[in-house]
């Protein structure tokens, strides 16, 4: 009998897990569409600023800005971003697998890393490959401020403006749709060269005070804005990813329980018939 | 219809979080680094930072006033764009936000000794666990 109980107490403690998973399914579900709002309502910003810096591409100020130079790279920044609790699928592994990869091929080059980490995840990921931690950010919550990020961001701007990095790149997961998140590596300095091809005549913008201030505070929010986008994006594709495992744990566990009531069910019925045919041969030998 | 034939100006004013407003105006104020400007159609493009203050977007008489704590404008001949901050800048609170960020990583790289030192002591807490069991079952056979 002592095999029906262990089943019996196993079905017990899987079913307390489904109800867990059920409920965490369901929280990350209610954030989730909160965290999209918030994507949604975040995206005009960065898209104006993307079309303003669009503009400035193709205008041909006469003052060149140290951001949109290009130069010969010696040591380069990463931004990553990572969420700071797991239970969210493969999502942080397949980004930070991503992103040492894209790392690897500089350091192959013997060109150094510096990071900037935004994640509990990331930071502990990093933190066991010794590598060039010099900011990080953690627990930023599901409601993130700006706030939160201009020193990480500022940390890298420093050190680019100070020439000890000559490239930033930021990783950081693209939110799809539900199912579906993509990590992805972009170049946040020197601006990509936008291909000029409509406006080739000759205009500029008129700056107030001067070119080199207004366009330092432009860059500066530019890439803070793409750097905010990408946490807002990376929180909803946090909460989605943790959705749709959480979805499958419960799956799981159902058809797990079914299992495990079926070897329960033989369990029973073999004991039962043992005690018959003991009992049988019992009354047989009296 | 031909674009320089319109007579209105279309205005967005976007903060990091959220849209505040878009549509056409006739004329648009805002108060930039150097003063106070009055966006009319055809404006020549222009790139300015904003101070604290109001925007007035005025369309067919009527007016909507925005408050903005700073940010940054564009002006587009037929279209002007707002950028407004949610956060407040000044350059020693941007200055204790970057130490901020510095102390974090310095602190996360400290945390990874202090768990190495963890593991180190839990594994020679079990050794000596180990021992004193050792000793009492001695004594238990020879005691």
């Amino acid at each position: 009998m002592a095999n029906t109980k262990e089943i019996r107490s196993k079905i017990q403690s899987v079913k307390k897990t489904r109800k867990i998973t059920r409920a965490m399914e369901m929280v990350a579900a209610s954030k989730m569409r909160k965290a999209q709002d918030r994507m949604f309502a975040s995206r005009p910003y960065s898209e104006k600023i993307r079309r303003v810096i669009g503009h400035l591409a193709k205008a041909h100020p006469e003052y060149h800005h140290l951001y949109m130079q290009s130069r010969d790279i010696q040591r380069v920044g990463y931004i990553v971003v990572t969420s700071d609790r797991g239970l969210c699928g493969s999502l942080n592994n397949n980004l930070l697998k991503l992103s040492s990869t894209s790392m690897q091929a500089y350091q192959d080059k013997g060109i150094e890393v510096d990071l900037c980490l935004i994640g509990h995840k990331a930071v502990g990921y990093f933190r066991r490959q010794e590598a060039n931690l010099i900011a990080s950010a953690e627990h930023i919550g599901d409601t993130p401020s700006i706030e939160d990020l201009i020193g990480i961001v500022k940390v890298m701007l420093d050190n680019y403006k100070a020439k000890k990095i000559d490239c930033l790149h930021l990783v950081y997961n693209n939110f799809v749709n539900t199912m579906k998140q993509q990590p992805q590596v972009t170049r946040l300095l020197p601006l990509e060269p936008v291909d000029e091809d409509q406006l080739d005549y000759y205009w500029d913008y008129i700056y107030e005070p001067d070119a080199r201030e207004v366009l330092t505070e432009f860059l500066t929010r530019y890439v803070e804005s793409q750097v905010y986008q990408s946490v807002v994006e990376n929180i909803a594709c946090e909460q989605a990813a943790r959705m749709v495992a959480m979805k499958s744990a419960t799956d799981n566990a159902g058809s797990f329980i079914d299992q495990l009531q079926l070897a329960y069910n033989k369990a029973r019925q073999a004991a039962i018939t043992r005690e018959l045919s003991e009992i049988v041969a019992g009354a047989d030998a009296v | 219809m031909d674009k320089l034939s319109k007579d209105k100006i279309g205005i967005t004013i976007v903060s990091a979080e959220k849209e505040l407003f878009s549509g056409d105006a006739d004329m648009v104020f805002v108060t930039g680094r150097e003063g106070e400007l009055g966006i009319a159609p055809k404006h020549s493009p222009l790139l300015t930072g904003l101070k604290p203050g109001e925007v007035r977007v005025q369309n067919d008489g009527q007016e909507e006033v925005f408050y903005i704590s700073g940010g940054m404008l564009e002006i587009q001949p037929y279209v002007v764009t707002v950028l407004a901050d949610t956060a407040l800048r000044a350059h020693d609170i941007d200055e204790a936000a970057v130490l901020e960020a510095k102390e974090r990583a310095e602190k996360a790289l400290a945390e990874a000794s202090a768990d190495l030192d963890y593991y180190r002591v839990t594994t020679e807490l079990a050794q000596a666990v180990a021992q004193i069991r050792a000793v009492r079952r001695l004594r238990k056979q020879f005691g």
